[in-house]
């Protein structure tokens, strides 16, 4: 049913189709809206589950580690120092393989202090065992939460899943949100069955100590599971567009207009909208310019983006985060993939826009295909202030 | 693909800390013994049983020898000896 | 074999180690029907070195910080499953009580979930080196607090975690020790028929960290109480419903068998605030 919602409000309502039954969350702007609606469904008996109002992010982790463990399907949300305050419980929740479901509504991370949008946050985590979706628009986060739990639980894989979507723009936007039908979920997302659970009935022990004889293997196989999910992932989005209607090819990336393009974007979350409009502007005037999204980043869909790109002679990949010190981290993936392939792209750019919040308008998207032309390879840094800049205090 | 992700329960008895015993052990004597169970209990081993008076003994095969036994027994029925 | 096993032999803890006995003896009381979050330290990795566990009852350990959390969502989880008759314990050491776990832990009480925390209190960081925490007592010499010319040992008393325990308001918080095993099970056992947090501290001899003879445990176990270092005490509802009566030993008796006391055999000044912690003690719960 079709309904004018805020991003929060329609995510809060997606996870409630997908009944959790244990909720934990700790208040970060810009996460807010989404406990609270589910708190409220709560309160009202529109959804039957332990709403669990922690002290801390590190405890809604380890709550929703302790309930999942439980066998207990359950959620959490945060953002920003939130997520980094949960850091070390979600390379746990990946180790000890459990379905987790969170929603992290990017934010840059401090100092200085900032709420506004960027993806330093998740990206952070990139390496803690956690599947990544990057969703552009509230459809897709309502939808993708719910393919997150189909993934999370199935038994072959067995990890968690975070959906990553940009916070004020997306969890504070409002769009007209197709909102999926409780029995379709129902169909769609069947009851969790966990492999292996915290139970009186077969007393496991969970959480062992793994000397040198045994981590590695632990380690080994959250690597090859993420190869699994990319073999998965197609044959759940193809479920979902059966059940759904709606299509997100095989959920690992989305192409726009490049079949032809002499000149292609990469990039990951909401911002992909406004690249969508100036490739849709430019070609208009006969620019062959397209669009990459990364939806899934976690596993890195390494053979799609190559297939995707190896014809296009000039890729800009623009990043929302940093690995301070060294190059961008999209981009350096990125670039990663085409390292001694005999087809790929003549160049590879790394533009930086869009930290703390800085809009990224329809002009800075321009400027990036503009600046594709250039001779030059260097970083560059969109819609920077030098006049802010300075060598000494 | 999963490595190990639970271990069975009480499976440490595959792990014979008898070994470690230092020298000395614990003789039960069984011939003062009132059954009041509080070898058992303080035994960190766990490898203490027994029943009825006289019946109480230890299982070498985990037994450390670190001696509470000996200490907490009331009677002094419980010695240590050379581990041989 | 006995059949009432649920934590057994094979583990790897040192001879003599406190914290195992008391380990076994929260389980057999609590029985079978127990859920364990366990915080990391010393028992977790004495009991659960993969492939083998000492647990006869589901357990699972997450962090150091986070077994009163991961607790809550088990409680949180067997809410919503409808199996309130499940019990749940939430157990970490000194350190992972007082220190570093103490947020979650609070978080749980405030909260108001029916679990029972127990505190494995050997009064310092053990599993990483015998580091102080701020459960160790006076004077007490550890790998952080080094005697020396300007240095008797730790500076500081031990923080009152049952107090801050009461504080919460919640209807069970205990002190045991592993000198009196049956006082421990049977306060175990009253934790568990109450519903709503209870937190037990049980006081656990250390030979390792402690530096005393492996057989000395349950001897000096005794004699912390005994001295009145110690005190048994019981709360329920708030209000002190029983505190072990001791015929009194003076604290000399007690630090004597541990060479982490053994710079203060020939110092009667600091002997003497050490035993004015007892006199307290003593005056306070009426234990003589």
């Amino acid at each position: 049913m079709k309904r004018f919602l805020e991003g929060s409000q329609a995510v809060a309502n997606s996870v409630a189709l997908c009944k959790p039954g244990v909720i934990a969350a700790y208040p970060i702007t810009p996460q807010t809206h989404i406990p609270e609606e589910l708190s409220k469904l709560v309160a009202e008996g529109l959804l039957n589950s332990e709403f669990v109002n922690v002290e801390s992010e590190h405890s809604a982790a380890s709550v929703v580690l302790g309930s999942t463990a439980c066998g207990v399907r359950s959620y959490t949300a945060t953002s920003s120092q939130g997520l980094l305050l949960m850091g070390e419980v979600l390379f746990n929740i990946a180790g000890l393989r459990l379905p987790v479901v969170l929603t992290c509504a990017n934010r840059a991370v401090s100092a200085p202090i900032n709420i506004w949008n960027d993806q330093q946050d998740s990206i952070s985590l990139r390496d803690s065992g956690w599947a990544q979706f990057y969703v552009e628009n509230i459809q897709e986060a309502v939808d993708f939460h719910i393919i997150a739990y189909r993934l999370a639980e199935d038994r072959n894989i067995m990890l968690p899943v975070m959906v990553c979507m940009d916070g004020y723009i997306l969890t504070h936007g409002v769009e007209v949100v197709d909102m999926p039908e409780q029995k379709d979920v129902d169909r769609f997302l069947p009851a969790y069955k966990p492999l292996y659970k915290l139970d009186i009935e077969n007393p496991l022990t969970l959480g062992f100590l793994a000397d040198t004889d045994y981590y590695m293997e632990t380690r080994f196989a959250i690597q090859k599971t993420h190869q699994e999910i990319l073999d998965l992932l197609p044959k759940i989005t193809h479920d979902f567009r059966n059940v759904f209607g709606r299509d997100y090819g095989e959920g690992l990336i989305e192409t726009y207009r490049t079949t032809d393009a002499e000149r292609v974007i990469v990039a990951m979350g909401s911002v992909c909208g406004t690249i969508k409009e100036v490739v849709d502007q430019l070609r208009r005037k006969g620019k062959k310019v397209g669009l990459l999204k990364v939806i899934t980043y976690r596993p890195f869909p390494i053979d799609k983006i190559y297939e995707a790109l190896k014809n296009v002679p000039k890729v800009a990949v623009l990043d929302r985060a940093l690995s301070l010190g060294a190059d961008a981290p999209l981009y350096t993936e990125i670039r990663a993939i085409f390292f001694g392939k005999k087809r790929s792209p003549k160049l590879i750019r790394s533009f930086i826009a869009g930290l703390g919040g800085r809009d990224i308008t329809l002009d800075s998207i321009k400027e990036i295909f503009k600046k594709l032309s250039l001779k030059t390879t260097e970083e560059e840094f969109i819609d920077l202030k030098p006049e802010l800049l300075k060598d000494k205090v | 693909m999963f490595g190990p992700i639970f271990s069975k329960p009480l499976s440490s008895k595959n792990n014979k800390t008898g070994s470690w015993r230092m020298g000395k052990r614990p003789k039960f004597l069984q011939t003062n013994c009132i059954a009041c169970r509080m070898c058992i209990l303080i035994c960190p081993e766990g490898c203490i049983e027994g029943e009825d008076k006289n019946t109480y003994h230890c299982d070498y095969d985990y037994c450390k020898g670190c001696g509470n036994c000996v200490e907490i027994c009331p009677r002094q029925d419980i010695v240590m000896i050379e581990d041989k | 074999m006995r059949e009432d096993i649920l934590f057994a032999s094979g583990h790897t803890a040192c001879a003599g180690c406190g914290q195992a006995i008391a380990a076994r003896l929260v389980i057999e009381s609590a029985g079978p029907n127990t859920i364990i979050a366990n915080n990391t330290g010393c028992l977790e990795v004495f009991s659960t070195k993969y492939p083998e566990s000492s647990w006869g009852v589901p357990w699972i350990h997450s962090l150091f910080e986070n077994a009163a959390a991961v607790a809550s969502g088990i409680e949180s989880a067997l809410q919503y499953l409808g199996k309130k008759n499940i019990q749940v314990i939430a157990q970490a050491g000194d350190g992972g009580t007082a220190d570093i776990g103490l947020q979650a832990l609070s978080g749980m009480w405030e909260r108001g979930h029916n679990i029972l925390s127990i505190c494995y209190d050997n009064e310092a960081y053990m599993n990483t080196g015998i580091q102080r925490s701020s459960l160790t007592p006076l004077d007490s010499e550890t790998t952080t607090t080094p005697v020396g010319e300007k240095s008797f040992g730790n500076p500081t008393l031990k923080k009152p975690v049952a107090e801050i325990a009461l504080a919460h308001g919640i209807p069970y918080v205990a002190t045991a020790s592993v000198g009196f095993p049956q006082d421990l099970q049977k306060k175990i056992k009253k934790a568990l028929s109450i519903r709503g947090p209870k937190y037990i501290q049980i006081h656990v001899p250390c030979p390792l960290g402690w530096r005393h003879e492996p057989n000395l445990t349950y001897r000096i176990a005794r004699l912390a109480v005994e001295t009145g270092l110690y005190p048994l005490i019981e709360y329920e509802n708030g209000v002190l419903s029983s505190a072990r009566k001791i015929s009194v030993v003076a604290v000399e008796e007690y630090l004597k068998l541990q060479a982490r006391f053994k710079h203060l055999l020939n110092n009667e000044e600091e002997i003497k605030k050490i035993q004015e912690i007892a006199n307290n003690n003593i005056k306070r719960y009426s234990l003589s």
